[in-house]
């Protein structure tokens, strides 16, 4: 059975289905993390004492890696810009790019995690250390998440392009959706975190 | 269908000089002698801004249709009752000294239950 408008448009919505299905799944998504935004701000309003993000985590790192992650989503935005100008070749290059900038931003955030540890800092050694834990965790967790997708969609995934172009961007879009949704949680997390 | 295509990636490549600058300015405000709740302003409005460039150009809201706007629209509603529940809770205890259970528990040193 086919499923219907994949790519075509339903004429009630005006949207073919995979856009509404990613921006209602991103619409929960704020949902989850907005919950944990809430839950930072009541544990930070009636904690005795809150240190400074500063104090605690490499404030360096933590712009290295917003960096990281706001190139990833020019290369990703590029990798779709590539399917809808016709070439498979740059799509991959630069889907190849994002995939190279998640694992770095991976990395790095293993580097901050490591030392964190080193010194005794643990998710169970304050209410600070708990939120930053679960909050980047869970981010993690997304970039993971989006790696695996997006290496679908390099390597096996991508041979949709010569059988469907049209759903192939649209599926490239999705992705692509999902990974700036990333990419904007952690613009909100680096200075909620490391600055305030 | 091209030409249309290199106007967007000019456009993608201006709003990511543009957040490599955002994000440099959020990291160099933060060096400022703000107290707490001007600090919190200013960063909030500086990832407001990248957020929202974000979401604009690299998700393309701007072009997108009316149906992503409403379901959009309901999100924002309950993202911003999810933010105030747990602080109406918090201001009906002003003035009481209170904390949440084990909240900012210090490590224990004896190890042993």
């Amino acid at each position: 059975m086919d499923i219907p408008y994949i790519v075509e448009e339903r004429a009630d919505t005006g949207l073919n289905n995979v856009k509404l299905g990613i921006w209602l799944f991103l619409a929960s998504e704020v949902m989850l993390f907005g919950a944990l935004f809430s839950s930072y701000v009541l544990l930070r309003l009636i904690a005795p004492e809150w240190p400074l993000g500063v104090d605690v985590l490499n404030v360096p790192l933590g712009a290295v890696n917003t960096a990281v992650l706001i190139g990833s989503s020019v290369t990703m935005v590029m990798a779709y810009a590539s399917l809808k100008m016709g070439s498979l070749d740059r799509y991959k290059r630069w889907m190849g790019t994002t995939i190279a900038l998640a694992l770095l931003f991976m990395v790095i955030k293993g580097f901050e995690y490591n030392h964190e540890f080193e010194i005794g800092n643990f998710p169970w050694t304050s209410t600070y250390l708990a939120i930053y834990f679960t909050m980047t965790g869970l981010h993690a967790l997304h970039i993971i998440g989006g790696v695996i997708v997006n290496s679908y969609f390099l390597g096996p995934g991508a041979k949709m392009w010569e059988t469907n172009r049209a759903q192939f961007t649209n599926r490239v879009e999705a992705a692509g959706l999902y990974w700036h949704f990333v990419d904007l949680v952690w613009i909100f997390l680096f200075p909620v975190l490391y600055l305030l | 269908m091209s030409e249309d295509v290199q106007a967007h990636i000019r456009t993608y490549m201006k709003v990511g000089a543009a957040l490599a600058v955002l994000t440099v300015l959020t990291v160099a405000v933060s060096y400022l002698p703000f107290g707490v709740p001007l600090a919190v302003t200013v960063a909030l409005i500086i990832a407001a801004t990248k957020g929202s460039l974000v979401v604009s150009f690299f998700m393309h809201l701007i072009e997108e249709k009316r149906g992503i706007y409403a379901t959009l629209l309901l999100t924002a509603f309950f993202f911003i009752v999810l933010l105030f529940i747990p602080l109406l809770g918090h201001a009906d205890k002003l003035g009481e000294y209170y904390t949440v259970p084990n909240a900012n528990a210090p490590v224990a040193e004896s190890g042993g239950h």
